[in-house]
């Protein structure tokens, strides 16, 4: 591990912002910060907004670099920070600031666990439609700045659909906001949306505003089964093209039943799976709606038609299974993470109508390298494909490479697009992560150069290095 | 204007694609809002190209350039405040392609929202963002505004339908940001340039998602007796799991004026009424529209109206959307403020929009998207009375403050312009206003796009300008 050095001097200004309590410089403190084998010098946990600007500011004085973290559940996306002297810990910004459920807003600090925002909600039978990945510890910053969606986007959209508005301080500590806290709102720039999925590379985010929504009263789950792909997406084109509304809709490969009955993914969802929901041979998509009996009975015999047009071979309502079921798909990136050495996961974007091209794809790309996978595909035209090699020798690197770089170009070919969000730290360097240079990269360089220009935040991680 | 600069465009677009004679500038010189800015020059581009060398030649004779599709805007956005060249898109009103199956579609920015709509919903499709002009409005206009509509509580506004866009810099540089695939890699760009108000970019081409029109829809008018009720249903149905996808609230005054004009048999003694729409599979209407009604009696509705068919829908909904034309029929001119409050603060925001009516002198009609708490107070004035202008926008002004003290923002929808950017700080910090002065920088360095839109002048944060005798002022939200 590389740790950096700071002075005396340094450590001295930080324990007056924060108080030396809050300010870590041993090993053992700082290993549970690392960054793809990268160790801080120190980590600061400032408590206030105030507390974030003095401490950008002073970093940027003394050209410090430093990275914004939350539950430290996906520092691993991107690449390791080229310099990384501070881990800003924003987990003592933990107060819900505001939430008034009859206005449908809600004003969170940055540090808030998702989990315990859920429960605040839930009192009021509303909630967020971000049903994230490492569910459990992830933060409201983290969330929105690691840009990771959710199988609720089918409906609901992503975090940029009904972000209201933020808080954050610049790369030169400048505290600024954006947007506001009522549910429509077009005064200024929407720079909010600009911090949304830039990992921390424009501004480290304070404070967030979002527009909540009511619990959809009862929720019902449905899975039909299929022997290849091509009829799995058929009965997704169909549902498209229907009346119905999902509010989820994942198409997942064969071995997706595997990885969710493994002690992996126990370690997300207790409850055990139920061997007939999905298979190891087949195919499934799986698809959740809102309503009351008379609503889910349509569905359900709309679902089972479409399920037999398609050639299914199978159709399952979820009762009392759905819940366990859920949080699997929820938490496919961490259980795909955790199944495997050297899980590589690349990212899918491709029009609804080209995701059967886009997994054989990569399916052959990685079969004819021998390696094993596992795919997940969002109705909307995301994919999750998960390299799973067998170690983590230099051969698997070679071969993962070349698989992942064939379905990028691939993809390309299809219209769409493909980066490589997880990767093994070590192999990073040869993986092209966030895809070939993009024609409008220069415009992303300039909104840089606003917000920090002396590349004090989180720099090298994202698109282009930047 | 520079006799060269006027040669120059009309040899690169054609003579009959520029306009320069005082009477025909005239036309445009308004928009929908109560502003005024006449151009040096009209002209009307029929290709990116064209556009392009548009651009290149404001930069060659350093004149100001804006953007402008239908004129519908009601902040001033299109409008030209330091003269120069406003570049009209209507021209360029060409559907490039629709793809129905990946509900997709590419567009040139005149092409009018509503025509769009019309172009797919053989396939059940629509483009679901809907202004109260979208007969006329274009979807350039639509992307530079992220406007809004009475069906956006559900469906959201444009910024949530907007893919891709191909734009030209201020300084000439041709740019394509987002695709039409979701999560393209990178900053948001296209989250910044939707809604910037034309002050970034001239859009040539733009990519959106048509959705799905729902299997069946249900329009509910409810008749209440105080605005309290009335508020206080709004919240319910939310609490009850149920988004409608509209939820509109006209106050009594409002709704006489419509029932002297639209004849549609709305009661005359009411203090409020909603129109509620919920839409999806039949199933899910049934079960939304029951629980709405119910909700609505428990709340003390004196009579909840639900339209059994399109026509009885439509009837409903005539009042809502001739509730300006009703008003227009009271008043020479009125004034549409665009405020925004926390949806629960509507019945002390309309007491204190009706104590501001009372102290100014003018009558105020109410008509908001009750969802979400956007306000559009109509305030009644002669604009050929300079004394009543002047109190006009003093009065305008109190209801944003009011606003503002409420939590809420001094436009929901039809956008800062010219209109408002005295107010800017009140919500903004001179080190806000800095930052978002910088991304406008950043990409229209020499302020040639659009100048003097949405931030205040650093003249001083109170003083506030004084406008241009207007010569009508009619609009439409």
């Amino acid at each position: 591990m590389n740790a950096s050095a700071i002075s005396a001097s340094v450590t001295s200004r930080l324990n007056e912002i924060v108080g030396a309590a809050n300010v870590a410089s041993d090993f053992v403190q700082l290993a549970t910060y690392e960054i793809d084998r990268k160790l801080p010098a120190a980590a600061v946990r400032p408590a206030t907004c105030e507390e974030v600007a003095e401490i950008v500011k002073f970093a940027a004085a003394e050209k410090l670099a430093l990275v914004a973290t939350g539950a430290r559940t996906k520092l691993g996306i991107g690449y390791a920070p080229s310099r990384y002297d501070l881990a800003l810990d924003m987990t003592r910004l933990n107060k819900v600031i505001a939430y008034d459920p009859g206005d449908l807003t809600l004003s969170v600090e940055a540090g808030v666990p998702l989990a315990k925002l859920a429960q605040v909600l839930a009192e009021h039978r509303q909630f967020l439609p971000l049903a994230l990945p490492f569910s459990a510890h992830t933060t409201v910053g983290g969330a929105v700045a690691s840009g990771v969606d959710s199988p609720l986007r089918q409906y609901y959209g992503t975090a940029r659909d009904f972000l209201l508005g933020m808080e954050f301080v610049t790369g030169e500590g400048v505290a600024a906001k954006s947007g506001g806290r009522v549910v429509k709102n077009v005064t200024g720039y929407d720079i909010h949306k600009l911090m949304i999925g830039a990992l921390g590379t424009l501004g480290v985010i304070t404070r967030v505003n979002f527009k909540t929504f009511p619990m959809p009263l009862g929720t019902h789950g449905f899975v039909a089964r299929f022997p290849t792909p091509g009829s799995a997406l058929d009965m997704r084109h169909r549902i498209a093209q229907s009346a119905l509304t999902p509010l989820t809709m994942e198409i997942t490969s064969p071995r997706v039943a595997e990885l969710f009955a493994s002690d992996a993914a126990l370690r997300y969802e207790r409850a055990p799976m139920l061997p007939n929901v999905i298979s190891s041979s087949e195919w499934a998509l799986s698809t959740g709606y809102a309503g009351n009996d008379r609503v889910r009975d349509r569905i359900a015999k709309d679902l089972q038609r479409m399920a037999e047009q398609s050639a299914a071979t199978g159709f399952t309502i979820l009762g009392e299974n759905l819940p366990p079921a859920w949080a699997r798909k929820r938490e496919f990136i961490p259980i795909a993470l955790a199944s495997s050495p050297a899980t590589t996961i690349v990212k899918i974007s491709v029009l609804p109508m080209r995701i059967k091209d886009a997994l054989a794809a990569a399916q052959k790309f990685a079969e004819s390298n021998n390696l094993r996978w596992a795919a997940m595909a969002r109705g909307v035209g995301i994919i999750y494909f998960a390299i799973l090699p067998g170690d983590h020798t230099e051969d698997c690197r070679q071969h993962v490479a070349t698989a992942a770089s064939a379905t990028q170009e691939a993809c390309a070919k299809l219209a769409g697009h493909a980066t490589i969000p997880w990767a093994p730290a070590e192999w990073k360097s040869t993986l092209q992560i966030w895809g070939p240079q993009r024609p409008d990269f220069a415009q992303m360089q300039k909104v840089k150069a606003v917000f920090d220009p002396q590349k004090t935040l989180s720099p090298g991680r994202f698109v282009g290095g930047i | 204007m520079d006799p060269q600069l006027l040669q120059a465009l009309k040899t690169t677009l054609g003579p009959e694609a520029v306009l320069h004679r005082p009477e025909e500038l005239m036309l445009y010189e308004y928009d929908g809002s109560v502003e005024i800015a006449r151009p040096n020059c009209v002209v009307f581009p029929r290709t990116t190209a064209d556009v392009l060398a548009i651009v290149k030649l404001a930069n060659q004779y350093q004149t100001p350039l804006v953007g402008r599709g239908a004129g519908t805007g009601l902040s001033g956005g299109a409008l030209s405040r330091k003269g120069g060249i406003l570049t009209v898109f209507s021209r360029m009103n060409r559907i490039l392609e629709i793809d129905i199956e990946n509900q997709r579609a590419t567009v040139q920015p005149g092409v009018v929202n509503s025509d769009l709509s019309a172009a797919v919903t053989h396939a059940g499709l629509h483009f679901a963002p809907d202004p109260s002009s979208q007969k006329a409005c274009t979807i350039g206009g639509n992307v530079s505004e992220n406007s809004g509509g009475p069906h956006t509580l559900a469906y959201g506004v444009t910024t949530n339908h907007v893919l891709s866009l191909e734009a030209i810099l201020p300084t000439g540089e041709l740019i394509r940001i987002g695709s039409p695939a979701l999560d393209s890699p990178g900053y948001d760009l296209l989250g910044l340039f939707v809604g910037s108000e034309g002050t970034l970019a001239l859009i040539t081409e733009i990519t959106v998602k048509l959705t799905r029109l729902p299997e069946a829809v249900k329009t509910l008018l409810a008749i209440f007796e105080t605005l309290d009720d009335a508020t206080e249903t709004v919240v319910d149905i939310t609490a009850r799991g149920i988004t409608p996808a509209a939820c509109e609230m006209l106050d009594g005054w409002t709704l006489r004026a419509v029932e002297a004009y639209v004849h549609a048999g709305f009661p005359l003694d009411c203090a409020a009424v909603l129109l509620l729409e919920v839409d999806g599979i039949n199933e899910t209407v049934l079960q939304h529209a029951e629980e709405v009604a119910d909700i609505c009696r428990a709340h003390h509705a004196r009579e909840v109206r639900v339209a059994r068919d399109t026509r009885e829908r439509d009837l409903l909904w005539k009042g809502r959307k001739n509730a300006f034309g009703a008003v227009g029929r009271l008043s020479p001119t009125y004034y549409v403020q665009d405020g925004v409050i926390p949806r629960t603060k509507l019945p002390a925001t309309l007491r204190r929009i009706n104590e501001i009516g009372v102290k100014y002198g003018f009558q105020i009609g109410n008509i908001f998207h009750a969802g979400d708490g956007n306000l559009h107070p109509l305030i009644l004035f002669d604009a050929r009375d300079e004394a009543q202008f002047h109190g006009v926008v003093a009065a305008a002004d109190e209801i944003i403050q009011y606003c503002i003290e409420m939590g809420g923002s001094i436009t929901g929808e039809h956008g800062v312009g010219m209109e408002k950017d005295r107010l800017m700080p009140l919500l903004f910090s001179e080190a806000e206003l800095d930052v978002m002065r910088r991304v406008r920088d950043a990409f229209n360095p020499q302020g040639l796009l659009n100048p003097e839109k949405i931030f205040p002048s650093k003249k001083g944060c109170g003083e506030i300008h004084v406008r241009p005798l207007p010569v009508v002022g009619a609009s439409n939200a």
